[in-house]
């Protein structure tokens, strides 16, 4: 347990020294990578992402995956941008989107759940589905003549900062999921099951019920930054957030959560967060495009894990040439 | 009335051989299923249209899924093993690319060069998945939706230092013709894929290292203990998908003749379908070669029939997506009812 506490530790520790390290890079690179405008850049072109990652934490370290939220994002944009161009008021647009989310993220998790599926395989499914239903719902149109008071959400600041809205919306959410995974019961259990299911089963958690959750809380707030993310870009299209499950996921990862389940904090991920947003940044600075952008990330999280297993190994390799140095030494 | 020693062993074995037979049985009813599916999609579509079942029409749609298929039986393989690769699109996005953009550069090579060097490429990206799954100990879905974007991202390295596009009249004739050319009336491309299919096929069926594959699908742990070098043949199937996605990128480029670097994106959740539809497990160590080109034809069928019946191409992804769940979701019922039989059977004998 002590080592453990220290492996996650010098984890974050060093989390902490890549975003140091990143923030001087990205100043040395270019002179407006520290104005207040391009803090406002960084940080309102990676709200969506960042809050989706708060779920998917909380969903790895209980054992899950979802690869479906950023088709969940693109069909709930997809669904409130139909709803406002049809003359609805934006308040039943954004509440309908946030209820599209919340079903579709209550679908996994009753195929998760009820079915005894792996989250896997049930949310690359989910992952095509929804992200075709957007299709079906708009086709190629978009719709982009959203009123200034909805696109404020996603361009506007609060005033007198360089704060975005949708940051402050982060760091409540940060706020939230922290004390529900590190303060509450329900943090304990879901660190529970994701080291072992069958334990956590036995020693009276209701596994089925607080996956079930997790997966409708994944669904609500993805749908809640595809309304952010709609009011950012002022445009709902069908495609809007392709491939956002890679940037998810690798902020986790990256944030020190194990794969399997069971291991990780929310420190970490928004550490990671922070690092991966500065890196988008800076190639952005650089006007490097966002496909050869994604390159970086793809090779960012296959690294986050390979990184740690092959640092596992050569310890191990260590520990056993000591061992039989030292077992040689004794006869 | 006494029992012997003799008459527990012979009503054991029966029951062993039952089982046996109950698993081939289900196989069976699965791939049998498939047929029906199909036939009923053909007659329902047919009744509307008609001309949906011409022989012409017959062949559009196998020509349709050729390229598919090809990387259906790389990925096949890979989720035998109970891994999966998630970076096929991508693979073959930069093998298409690339392949094109030799040709383009050096339109009097020796066309083989060009379709070794395609395929070369695809191994090599291959390898690259298999390392970081089997020896790098990262899990499948992870280190091959890192690839799916970084290979990717190569592509538009290369063409943002190249060239945008690839077009028709950039490359020799000779090299497009591999999509056109036709042996005995029957297009070469669909003969390629039949004869990749029957030989990974035979080869999954009959020859020892195809068992040892779905020994590791079914149980990781035994089939190491067991003296299977589950690393080298994890890797290996990880190489053969890649190699496979080499060969249908380079097809690729043939057929399609104008390419660019976004080409075959997004042909992952394509070949998953064919796939889990055909009945392969995804949890591995079950499924055959033969399931997953039924499951591509099903599909292929599909796409063809949203065409000839003027349903919007919109309706298609949805519908892969559908086609995923319903297969697991039925697999997964097949399986308990599977066990559940099993039970009782032991519990009678």
């Amino acid at each position: 347990m002590k080592r453990l506490k220290s492996l996650l530790i010098s984890w974050e520790a060093l989390l902490v020294i890549l975003l140091l390290i990143s923030v001087v890079i990205g100043s040395v690179l270019s002179p407006y990578f520290l104005s207040g405008f391009n803090f406002n850049a960084l940080t309102s072109n990676t709200m969506e992402i960042a809050i989706m990652a708060l779920p998917m934490t909380l969903i790895i370290i209980a054992g899950e995956i979802d690869l479906s939220v950023g088709s969940v994002l693109g069909l709930s944009s997809v669904v409130l941008g139909l709803l406002w161009e049809t003359g609805h008021p934006m308040w039943l647009a954004i509440g309908v989107a946030l209820l599209v989310g919340l079903i579709a993220g209550c679908l996994n998790g009753i195929l998760v759940t009820k079915l005894a599926l792996p989250s896997l395989v049930i949310t690359i499914g989910t992952l095509a589905l929804y992200r075709g239903l957007a299709f079906v719902v708009l086709g190629d149109q978009a719709v982009s003549d959203f009123p200034t008071s909805f696109t404020n959400l996603g361009f506007g600041s609060i005033p007198g900062t360089e704060i975005p809205w949708s940051f402050l919306i982060f760091a409540i959410l940060v706020a939230i999921f922290g004390v529900v995974l590190h303060v509450s019961r329900w943090g304990r259990q879901i660190y529970a099951m994701g080291n072992n299911k069958e334990a956590a089963r036995f020693s009276g958690i209701n596994v089925s019920r607080v996956k079930l959750t997790l997966f409708m809380l994944s669904g609500l707030i993805a749908a809640l930054a595809g309304v952010i993310f709609t009011a950012r870009l002022s445009s709902a299209r069908p495609d809007n957030a392709l491939g956002f499950e890679l940037y998810v996921v690798t902020v986790v990862l990256l944030g020190g959560v194990n794969i399997f389940g069971g291991r990780g904090s929310l420190l970490g991920v928004v550490l990671a967060i922070f690092i991966v947003a500065i890196l988008q940044n800076v190639l952005g600075l650089k006007n490097i495009s966002g496909d050869i952008q994604s390159l970086a990330i793809g090779l960012l999280l296959i690294l986050s894990v390979l990184g740690p297993n092959v640092a596992r190994r050569i310890q191990d390799v260590i520990a056993r040439r000591r061992l039989v140095a030292g077992s040689s030494q004794q006869t | 009335m006494t029992t012997t020693s003799q008459d527990v062993e012979r009503a054991r074995q029966r029951g062993q051989v039952s089982q046996a037979r109950l698993f081939r049985l289900v196989n069976r009813v699965r791939e049998l299923g498939l047929l029906v599916v199909l036939l009923l999609i053909i007659l329902f579509v047919g009744i509307q249209a008609p001309r949906f079942l011409s022989i012409d029409n017959f062949e559009q749609i196998l020509l349709s899924i050729a390229i598919l298929v090809i990387v259906a039986v790389g990925e096949t393989l890979v989720i035998l093993t109970r891994n999966v690769d998630l970076s096929v699109g991508s693979m073959v996005g930069v093998t298409a690319f690339v392949t094109a953009y030799f040709f383009k550069q050096l339109p009097d090579v020796n066309l083989l060069l060009g379709i070794l060097l395609g395929c070369a490429l695809g191994l090599v990206l291959g390898m690259i998945n298999g390392l970081v799954v089997s020896f790098g100990r990262v899990p499948a879905i992870v280190a091959t939706l890192g690839t799916l974007y970084a290979y990717r991202g190569l592509v538009f390295v290369f063409a943002a230092n190249t060239t945008t596009q690839v077009n028709a009249s950039d490359v020799p004739s000779s090299y497009l013709a591999l999509a056109t050319t036709q042996i005995f009336g029957i297009p070469a491309l669909i003969l390629i894929a039949a004869v990749i299919a029957i030989i990974v096929g035979y080869y999954l069926h009959a020859s020892p290292t195809g068992r040892q594959l779905y020994a590791i699908g079914s149980n990781p742990e035994a089939a190491s203990m067991i003296g299977i070098r589950r690393d080298w043949l994890v890797f290996a199937t990880f190489a053969a998908s890649g190699l496979l996605c080499g060969l249908a990128g380079v097809l690729w480029g043939a057929r399609f003749a104008t390419v660019d670097a976004t080409d075959a994106t997004g042909l992952e959740l394509q070949v998953i379908a064919a796939v889990v539809v055909g009945g392969v497990n995804i949890f591995g160590g079950s499924g055959t070669i033969l399931g997953a080109v039924l499951g591509a034809i099903v599909l292929g069928t599909l796409q063809n029939a949203l065409n000839i019946l003027n349903i919007s191409q919109f309706w298609l992804q949805a519908i892969y997506g559908a086609a995923i769940l319903v297969a697991v979701i039925l697999d997964a019922f097949i399986t308990r009812w599977l066990q559940r039989t099993i039970l009782t059977r032991r519990k009678k004998a």
